[in-house]
């Protein structure tokens, strides 16, 4: 069955003295090697110099705070319920009274891993988030020799304080969130 | 008028959204839908079956009455409740098939959540909540209320339930339980209008053996448990029937487990969200079973429970699950597969035997909990 016009039937007939030489089809490859030596390189020069990122780019997850710095986490379970690859689990705690600075909401995550192996960036958990507490950030998790080290806890996952620690944060909040938006404002 | 009631039949013909069924003369709206099931059921907030003279309260069942009966055929002029109008023989009820009725269930329903706090990230109800599902049904995305919302100072109504005034819509269904089941009711609605809230008004502590049965009625997240608070989501538990030898009580029960930790013990619930009956005997349980069995061993298994697989509940059962069978074992002469990362050995999650602990976790617990384990890699 003739699918498309472009097929072509294949020459079996032996080949003469000139063609068993292959220097024509030698030529022909090389004229391809050397034309290739003038493109430009489709390769880079990683890590001193870095591709730029897509603007849709989806990375390591941060854990965003708010502009007093508490956690904006409640724990609520929708990233990890949205997870398809169950990368995220979690455990919550009551807040106590004396710690309203450091989380915002009565609730929030004791504990909070993603297990890096499992994700596939895929950004549901970002899209699920209703407190804005976590997003997919810029940068790709870092190799690692052991697996153990791609069990991310809050340790890695929270963003740094947005006072003690202004510069640090506002490099890690970037500049696609909405709280992002709001700091990058000029009169903010 | 007595020749009149003589005449009425025993079993009356209604037709809901063109189904007709049969239904015994007295029989509600509500309850003849109900029989008839599936979506022409009309939601239910306040009206409770197994509860004497609960509903009329919430509005949400409110269903349009095409014609009054056969022998008087004229339509109802206004929406009426159905949970607390009864059929007449040859009554014709529009539920969903009414335009007007889904408009004026969707403006309940914003009456209903004008004060409500929707905090359904911190809630323990949120995925087992009528109020939820009510929203996500019959709301709409916004609100148009533009003043601060209605706040109740918190209030501690006991070791066992956790009261949130805030979310309180006003069935009154606890203080029926508390009227029906127990011996003396301490709690009830204080104050009046947008006031009202439900109060023991000396704080004092509801420890009746039945009280916990507030917790499985409330159909918003205001009674929940507190030996369950924030211990984990309700769809991350994997619920299993089990029942045990009570005294007291049926002691039928759904279990919440967590891998072999029992978080929360409920009783069994049915389709219209109500607590199962048993030889026509609702299956309320007492507290020592909801509170102080929070042991696998203290219950006797029966399977799990059936949960509607368009629920969030579901979410992570896989029905019919076929596991791959192993063969690294018989290929390799008995030799075990080495893995090269056991994620228990790795992860900090799980450690604390959230079971355990009389309340919600807190910093506290963590701290104590990290402090151990780091004494035990030293």
């Amino acid at each position: 069955m003739q699918l498309t016009q472009r097929s072509k039937s294949v020459d079996r007939s032996p080949m003469t003295f000139l063609e068993s030489l292959y220097l024509w089809n030698i030529m022909k490859g090389m004229a391809i090697t050397l034309r290739h030596l003038f493109k430009k390189k489709a390769t880079i020069q990683y890590p001193e110099e870095k591709r730029p990122f897509s603007p849709i780019f989806r990375g390591l997850h941060v854990l965003n705070r708010d502009a007093e710095g508490r956690e904006n986490c409640t724990a609520c379970g929708l990233c990890a319920v949205a997870c398809p690859a169950e990368a995220i689990t979690m455990e919550a705690a009551e807040r106590l009274p004396g710690e309203e600075n450091l989380y915002r909401e009565e609730k929030y995550a004791a504990k909070y891993e993603i297990n890096m192996l499992r994700c596939i960036f895929c950004g549901l958990c970002e899209e699920a988030c209703p407190k804005d507490a976590i997003y997919l950030s810029q940068t790709f998790a870092p190799a690692n020799y052991g697996r153990k080290g791609f069990i991310y806890g809050k340790n890695e996952l929270l963003i740094p304080h947005p006072i003690n620690e202004r510069e640090a944060y506002l490099k890690a909040l970037g500049d696609r969130t909405p709280s992002a938006r709001i700091q990058n404002q000029p009169n903010a | 008028m007595a020749d009149e009631i003589k005449k009425a039949p025993a079993a009356v013909k209604v037709t809901i959204d063109n189904i007709t069924v049969e239904v015994p003369a007295g029989t509600t709206i509500l309850n003849a839908a109900r029989q008839i099931g599936g979506d022409v059921t009309p939601p239910a907030m306040c009206y409770y079956s197994k509860l004497e003279g609960s509903g009329g309260k919430c509005r949400t069942c409110l269903v349009e009455v095409a014609a009054g009966s056969a022998a008087d055929p004229r339509p109802m002029p206004k929406l009426v409740a159905s949970c607390r109008t009864t059929v007449m023989d040859g009554m014709v009820v529009k539920n969903i098939t009414s335009d007007r009725v889904q408009d004026a269930r969707a403006g309940v329903v914003e009456f209903l959540l004008l004060n409500h706090p929707l905090d359904c990230p911190v809630c323990d109800q949120a995925g087992e909540c009528h109020l939820q599902d009510l929203g996500y049904e019959h709301g709409k995305e916004g609100t148009r209320y533009e003043f601060n919302r209605r706040t109740f100072e918190k209030e501690d109504i006991g070791p066992t339930i956790q009261l949130h005034m805030n979310r309180c819509i006003l069935c009154y269904r606890c203080t029926y339980v508390a009227d029906q089941l127990t011996d003396n009711r301490v709690h009830g609605v204080l104050d009046r209008g947008d006031h009202a809230q439900i109060s023991t008004y000396i704080s004092k502590a509801i420890d009746n053996n039945f009280s916990g049965n507030m917790i499985d009625v409330c159909p918003v997240g205001a009674l929940t448990d507190k030996t369950f608070r924030f211990k984990n989501r309700v769809w991350f538990t994997k619920p299993v029937d089990a029942h045990r030898d009570c005294p007291d009580c049926c002691g039928k029960v759904t279990l919440w487990q967590r891998g072999d930790e029992v978080l929360r013990v409920t009783a069994r619930k049915d389709e219209w969200g109500e607590v199962k009956s048993y030889d026509g005997k609702p299956g309320w349980i007492c507290n020592t079973c909801r509170f102080e069995k929070k042991k696998a061993s203290d219950w006797t298994i029966e399977g799990p429970t059936v949960i509607n697989r368009h629920s969030v509940i579901s979410q992570g059962h896989y029905l019919n699950k076929q596991q791959p069978k192993e063969t690294i074992q018989e290929v390799m002469g008995g030799l075990k597969p080495r893995l090269l990362m056991d994620i228990h050995e790795v992860s900090e999650v799980n450690k604390l035997e959230l079971s355990e602990l009389p309340g919600a976790a807190t910093s506290q617990q963590y701290k104590t909990n990290s402090n151990e384990s780091s004494n035990k890699t030293v």
